[in-house]
């Protein structure tokens, strides 16, 4: 337990490095706790998928006009949550932002692991998931290439060019930790983890050259990133404006879908770091001056989706085409008005006043936590309203989600904090060599 | 050859007989009253009824829809493994077994007229028996929907050809077509002018479903006329 948090000069290198290698050396009975309670949700959420798969797609509340739902939901909120750690990094990064150091990787690896389940729910939500390797682009006994038209295969293209991308961007600074894990953990680690640490620190021995080259590709890799970011949302928007679904067909998805993403994503980064702060002792590290600067940019976030929605439904309003007002009083004051309303209060008319007057890390907290449930009900209220009511009036039908359904999500909410765990268990979540850089300037 | 079909919602009566022979031909599973009640029946033609009026001057309309086999069709780009294209006959095709179900094509559909297979479907004995041999059953887990009895179709396209001539106007009729008691429904070659489906979609009660959104559908309503005999 360390104490009082002292100033980041007065830490001593040593003392850096002992700080933040401890969760991967020493493992105490809560990491095997939560292992345990994150592995049985697992495992439920995992049967749960294959009796949706041996049954068929029934096992959901998917009905004739709500042929999506919470997967496809799921889906845009985890691909959304991606979408602050590698963007926020790169972008500090470049504008040499040095308060950005200590939460860099925290966020970094939000990005990875969040990508990892978005499209899980794509297959889940597959009637054949056994054939989903049909829509990647290779030549085929069939001859038959995917249809390139497909918004869902820009979407396949996109995101695997993201995750790669953010793999690859959270990798390269974690060289030299790995490095320094390899040589300071030494025989505190078992043989099979030190074999492991070798190889990926790839013979880091930190000479001028090799820092360079560092460097290097990492701003090479921050400007790459960005420009996926940004595309990654919007292809995933284009899968619902693409249509000409009243409410979906809106030439703002784009732009919006990508506030929104980011919106999330900051909240998202924000909890993970109040959780890793508790529960790795890092209050030295990560400190009430990240949650103030990150809660001002939620901040900003919270206005500009504010504002898009805003500009996205009185348009709609106003012109009172007839399909799409059908959507519109759906969500207003229809079924779906509970959750909008939840929604509006819960990404506008919390967050705003509380970041506005408490940047604390618990007041951060409590704001992102209102804006992640917000913002899950935002894309459910776009997939769900648009879909129950169609343009033939005759087949309007409800969805509510069901047992399977709702495990999987919890399954999905328990894989991704399995993820993040096992990632603080291995490589040090704070980056010392990046934090040791600040403490020198 | 661009097949097409007319409806005469004047002479529909919503007596749902294209429905049960569509069932019939097509080896379209019920799913049973719990499945339906959550919104998952499953048909390819379904007669829509909307109400006119107030009480006690009501009066019921009928609309039969089905696919449309739009000449633009929302759900074709859209679909990742070409499961749904435009075939050169100007039908809007479903390939059963290239279909992965992401149901992208369903949603793009203005007209709602896809199903899904929730479930792997089966049929007690002896209603087995009845299955039409020419017409796959679907597994759980793809996207069906009205052919305009593809079977059909190439059946009167083989034999046709055997006889060395073109088919003939009125040879291809789908079940909807064949069991419908009005004879609301006429089906054949809008691309040939002197064609019945030809001729009639050209009459002044002719509109298309949702023609708004260019679609360009290939199914053609004539408009219902009310008993004083006026175009309403």
């Amino acid at each position: 337990m360390s104490a009082a948090a002292p100033s980041v000069e007065t830490l001593s290198s040593s003392r850096v490095t002992e700080d933040l290698l401890r969760p991967i050396v020493e493992t105490t009975w809560r990491f095997w706790a939560a292992i345990s309670v994150l592995g049985t949700i697992m495992a439920w959420a995992m049967f749960c998928w294959g009796y949706q798969i041996v049954e068929g797609l029934g096992v959901t509340g998917y009905n004739r006009t709500s042929m999506w739902g919470s997967y496809e939901t799921n889906f845009v909120f985890w691909v959304g949550i991606s979408h602050a750690g590698t963007l926020i990094s790169a972008i500090l990064r470049v504008t040499g932002a040095s308060w950005r150091r200590p939460i860099t990787r925290a966020a970094e690896a939000i990005t990875v692991f969040a990508l990892m389940i978005g499209p899980m729910f794509v297959m889940i939500h597959l009637g054949r998931v056994w054939l989903f390797y049909w829509v990647i682009p290779f030549p085929n006994l069939r001859d038959l290439w995917p249809n390139f038209r497909s918004p869902l295969l820009w979407d396949f293209t996109c995101i695997n060019s993201y995750l790669l991308g953010s793999i690859t961007y959270l990798y390269l600074p974690m060289i030299p930790d790995i490095a320094a894990v390899r040589d300071a953990a030494g025989t505190r680690l078992a043989p099979w983890r030190r074999w492991i640490y070798r190889l990926l620190a790839m013979g880091w021995e930190g000479t001028p050259r090799q820092w360079a080259l560092l460097e290097r590709a990492i701003s090479i890799m921050c400007v790459i990133i960005m420009p996926l970011a940004v595309s990654v949302h919007t292809v995933v928007s284009w899968v619902f404006s693409m249509t000409m679904n009243p409410m979906w067909h809106s030439t703002i998805f784009g732009p919006y879908f990508v506030v929104g993403a980011i919106f999330s994503g900051i909240a998202a980064v924000l909890v993970a770091l109040f959780v890793i702060r508790k529960l790795l002792n890092l209050e030295a590290y990560i400190r009430p001056e990240h949650f103030d600067k990150l809660g001002l940019l939620l901040i900003t976030f919270c206005l500009l989706w504010g504002y898009f929605t805003f500009a996205e439904h009185l348009t709609v309003w106003y012109n009172k085409e007839v399909s799409e007002t059908a959507v519109l009083l759906g969500r207003l004051s229809g079924p779906m008005a509970p959750l909008f309303w939840t929604m509006i209060t819960c990404c506008l008319l919390i967050p705003l006043p509380l970041l506005i007057l408490k940047r604390t890390p618990f007041g951060t907290l409590v704001a992102s936590l209102s804006v992640l449930v917000g913002m899950w009900l935002e894309r459910y209220i776009i997939v769900v309203g648009t879909l129950t009511r169609p343009r033939m009036q005759f087949v309007w039908h409800s969805y509510t989600p069901s047992w399977v359904e709702l495990s999987i999500m919890a399954g999905s909410f328990a894989y991704f904090a399995f993820l993040y765990l096992m990632f603080a268990k291995f490589f040090p979540i704070v980056s010392i060599w990046e934090f040791k850089e600040g403490q020198r300037q | 050859m661009r097949w097409g079909m007319v409806i005469d919602l004047d002479r529909c009566n919503g007596c749902e007989a294209c429905v049960v022979a569509c069932r019939a031909e097509n080896n379209i599973p019920t799913v049973g009253p719990e499945d339906c009640e959550k919104g998952r029946m499953m048909s390819w033609i379904r007669i829509e009824r909307y109400f006119e009026g107030e009480f006690p001057n009501v009066k019921a309309r009928f609309m039969p829809v089905l696919c449309q086999h739009c000449e633009k069709a929302p759900c074709e780009p859209v679909c990742p493994v070409y499961a749904t294209y435009h075939n050169h006959e100007g039908l809007n095709v479903q390939v059963y077994n290239r279909c992965i179900g992401t149901r992208f094509c369903a949603n793009a559909c203005p007209y709602t007229v896809r199903s899904f297979n929730w479930f792997d479907y089966h049929w007690d004995a002896p209603l087995d028996r009845q299955l039409n041999p020419e017409v796959t059953q679907r597994s759980r887990g793809m996207v069906e929907k009205c052919t305009f009895c593809v079977q059909r179709i190439k059946n009167a396209g083989i034999e046709a050809k055997d006889e060395k001539r073109a088919v003939k106007d009125g040879e291809v009729q789908p079940a909807c077509v064949q069991s419908c008691p009005a004879e609301a429904m006429v089906f054949g070659d809008l691309d040939d002018p002197t064609s019945r489906v030809a001729r009639q979609s050209r009459s002044g009660r002719a509109f298309k479903l949702m023609d708004d959104l260019g679609t360009e559908p290939k199914v053609i309503y004539l408009k219902p006329v009310d008993w004083k005999g006026t175009e309403e």
